[in-house]
């Protein structure tokens, strides 16, 4: 089976393409990128007018399957992630039960293989069950395709343990991908703590809840020599003490989400939209701006959805009621590109590097590029594609996002994963 | 008069005439429940809902006489009857009752933002009753009315509130309020009782030395002291409380001579206020609050509902 991608611009920092060339591949494989490429027998696609990257990777997502398929299940989470441009996912290990063990590293693979749209990877839990209290068994998973380890959705709240776990995790050569949350000052804070808690009348969630967990983790990195890797950073503090670690040398990385980058607390009205719910909370102005400049000066490495869908009625209710988190594969790349590709913050390139290229070197995937001999792992963007995002316009099952009614401009116009189409010109090949 | 509003929810949507109007309505009550028969048939024929998510005594029962003195059906919801026990969620509750075709729903609810979820879902009025620890707007109508009522003005007062200021839905509404009618707010209280950001509520001035501020005080507001577990209190003990911030007859010498006391009630005597200052005959104005309560909530319940004046003039 050959493909031939014609005519668009291709963009792949990691060689230094940005040019207008076709794409020939051959059994899941580039096997030539130049100008004038024939085809004898095959499939010819005229991409003119569009952008084709290595295909995205979305490090942060929350499939929901095992035991919570009434928020996402794999077959529909990854369905999501094709539309929204992605060819590749890291699902989180908080399902029911916990990724924990290498039979849920497996089971995981398996009904991926059965039933994704897109590759998925797995991050195993880093104790058992989550409780923070004993290691899971972290060899054996790596061993059957754990890619990061994490107890993401909670910080562990001992040091001596954290300690335990960036020691025994060096071994394996995988990062260790921390939720930095300190419960004693987070207790059950539901929104940044500051004007978002006083005008609200809800407890606070303290950006020194997160701060003080990424002082310290970095301290443990130092310590233990593990590559750490700072999920879903929301503040500006927090991100210096990454640059410093940076600085220093020592193997820390950072991921930042859509909406901790274009939502702050005080999007949080007195209409309590549960959307606008998620944890680490919306912070303030001041941190989003700080967070835009660590994307555009290289100091946050990667942009991460945290997909975190829910039923309906699980956000359609109190606002201490319910549920963290909101929707994201869906809108991230298009948010990207219209607030910080099309706001001129940054270019492809850097949106290459934070959306492909570096979630692949955080989870130690092999790199993708687009160059003879790579995976074929292809997004085709359609820049100028004008689009409202809609309710009832998602492949998740869940529509709980903040961005509905956003006007955004681009968005995914096919993904290729191993030369396969798994959605062409924006619909799910089944 | 031009009151265009159809909720009670967030306080700082009432600009001072709308707050004037309420209190002034009040004082008509006022002489309605001085008479014999404290019943006017200003609301017949409307029908409010009581829905008390969560305990309250003296809330709910200054609702139900305001309602059934104003002559309308009123229903009580709530408490172990409500079908949360059941399972059920409160979008589902709430819808359920709109089919009754209610006109009102006053509702008091643990969570905060509770009294707007259901005004989305509803076409009836709602009035706030207290939402978790964001708002408790007719408390601060109250609280206006019977400074009002002392001082013949609230512009230039400067009120000084006491205690647990971080999580009080009194402070989410009575701040907001005091403000709107032109007086100056200071905040007193430990910085573990303090919300994050005092200024967000209004407050001109924080300060944690009650004898420092009790002299400039034209009235002093004392919040209740939850009597909770020591373990992981934001303070010490309740003596020490009581050491600090208590309002006592010895504390009084500092008070401006028609300075007034105030409490949203229940007291813990002994804790944030003595005896002496809760029964003061001059400054207390702690029962007058309570009937206060009555007068306004059958204000506003009027203005809401818009029911014809009849019985009004006596």
């Amino acid at each position: 089976m050959a493909l031939l991608l014609k005519n668009a611009r291709a963009i792949d920092p990691a060689c230094g393409l940005d040019d207008v060339c076709d794409i020939l591949i051959r059994d899941g494989r580039i096997v030539e990128v130049g100008r004038g490429l024939a085809l004898g027998k095959g499939v010819a696609r005229d991409l003119a007018g569009k952008i084709v990257v290595p295909g995205l990777v979305d490090m942060h997502v929350h499939l929901r399957e095992p035991g919570q398929e009434q928020k996402e299940d794999i077959a529909s989470g990854s369905r999501a992630a094709a539309r929204g441009g992605f060819t590749a996912v890291c699902c989180m290990p908080n399902t029911t039960p916990v990724i924990d063990s290498a039979a849920q590293v497996r089971f995981v693979a398996e009904r991926a293989a059965a039933v994704a749209k897109c590759r998925v990877h797995v991050a195993g839990a880093c104790t058992q069950g989550l409780k923070g209290d004993t290691l899971s068994e972290m060899g054996d998973m790596a061993a059957h395709g754990a890619v990061a380890f994490t107890d993401d959705g909670r910080g562990i709240q001992s040091s001596g343990m954290m300690r335990l776990v960036l020691d025994y995790a060096s071994m394996f050569g995988k990062a260790v991908m921390v939720h930095c949350q300190d419960e004693g000052l987070v207790g059950a804070g539901q929104v940044n703590e500051g004007v978002a808690s006083t005008r609200l009348g809800l407890l606070g969630w303290p950006a020194e809840g997160e701060e003080l967990e990424i002082a310290r983790d970095i301290a443990l990195a130092r310590l233990t020599g593990c590559p750490l890797h700072i999920q879903h950073i929301t503040t500006l503090r927090g991100l210096d003490m990454v640059r410093a670690a940076k600085a220093e040398g020592l193997p820390v990385t950072c991921e930042v989400t859509p909406h901790h980058l274009f939502l702050t607390e005080d999007d949080i009205t007195d209409d309590y939209n549960t959307a606008l719910k998620v944890n680490p909370p919306l912070r303030t102005a001041a941190d989003a701006a700080g967070l835009l400049e660590g994307v555009a000066d290289g100091s946050i490495d990667c942009i991460a959805s945290d997909h975190a869908p829910h039923a309906a009625w699980e956000k359609d209710c109190e606002f201490e009621v319910a549920a963290f988190g909101m929707t994201g594969l869906e809108t991230a790349l298009a948010l990207v590109l219209t607030k910080l590709v099309g706001g001129g913050l940054i270019d492809y390139a850097r949106m290459v590097e934070l959306m492909a290229v570096n979630p692949r070197r955080v989870l130690r995937l092999d790199p993708v590029g687009i160059a003879a001999g790579s995976v074929a792992d292809l997004t085709v963007i359609d820049p100028d594609a004008a689009w409202t995002v809609d309710r009832c316009g998602f492949a998740s099952k869940a529509a709980n996002s903040a961005f509905i009614g956003m006007e955004l401009t681009g968005r995914a116009h096919d993904v290729y994963v191993g030369g396969y189409a798994t959605m062409e010109e924006g619909v799910i090949v089944e | 008069m031009a009151f265009s509003h159809k909720h009670l929810i967030d306080i700082s949507e009432y600009s001072a005439d709308d707050i004037m109007l309420v209190l002034e309505l009040a004082v008509k009550f006022k002489e309605v429940n001085e008479r014999t028969i404290k019943k006017v048939p200003t609301l017949k024929g409307f029908t409010v809902i009581n829905m008390f998510n969560e305990p309250s005594t003296r809330t709910r029962s200054s609702f139900e006489l305001a309602e059934k003195r104003l002559s309308c059906d009123s229903l009580n919801f709530g408490g172990s009857s409500t079908s949360a026990v059941k399972g059920e969620s409160l979008v589902d509750t709430i819808e359920t009752l709109n089919s009754y075709k209610v006109d009102m729903v006053v509702v008091r609810d643990k969570h905060a933002g509770v009294p707007r979820l259901i005004a989305k879902h509803v076409d009836a009025s709602v009035i706030d009753a207290g939402d978790g620890k964001h708002q408790h707007p007719t408390q601060a109508l109250l609280d206006l009315y019977s400074i009002w009522e002392r001082f013949g003005r609230l512009e230039g007062l400067h009120v000084g509130i006491v205690g647990d200021i971080g999580h009080s839905r009194v402070c989410g509404s009575l701040i907001p309020a005091l403000k709107t009618m032109g007086c100056t707010v200071t905040v007193i209280a430990p910085p573990t009782l303090l919300p994050a950001r005092p200024d967000v509520l209004g407050a001109d001035f924080v300060s944690s030395a009650i004898e420092a501020v009790l002299p400039e005080l034209d009235v002093v507001y004392m919040l209740r002291i939850q009597r909770e577990r020591l373990e992981g209190a934001p303070y010490p003990s309740l003596r020490e409380y009581n050491l600090l911030f208590g309002l006592t007859r010895e504390r009084e010498r500092l008070m401006r001579p028609d300075a007034l006391v105030c409490h949203p009630g229940p007291i813990n005597r002994g804790v944030e206020l003595d005896s002496y200052m809760a029964d003061h005959p001059q400054r207390s104005v702690i029962l007058d609050q309570v009937y206060a309560g009555i007068c306004t909530r059958m204000a506003i319940l009027c203005l809401l509902l818009g029911g014809s004046d009849d019985g009004l003039t006596a």
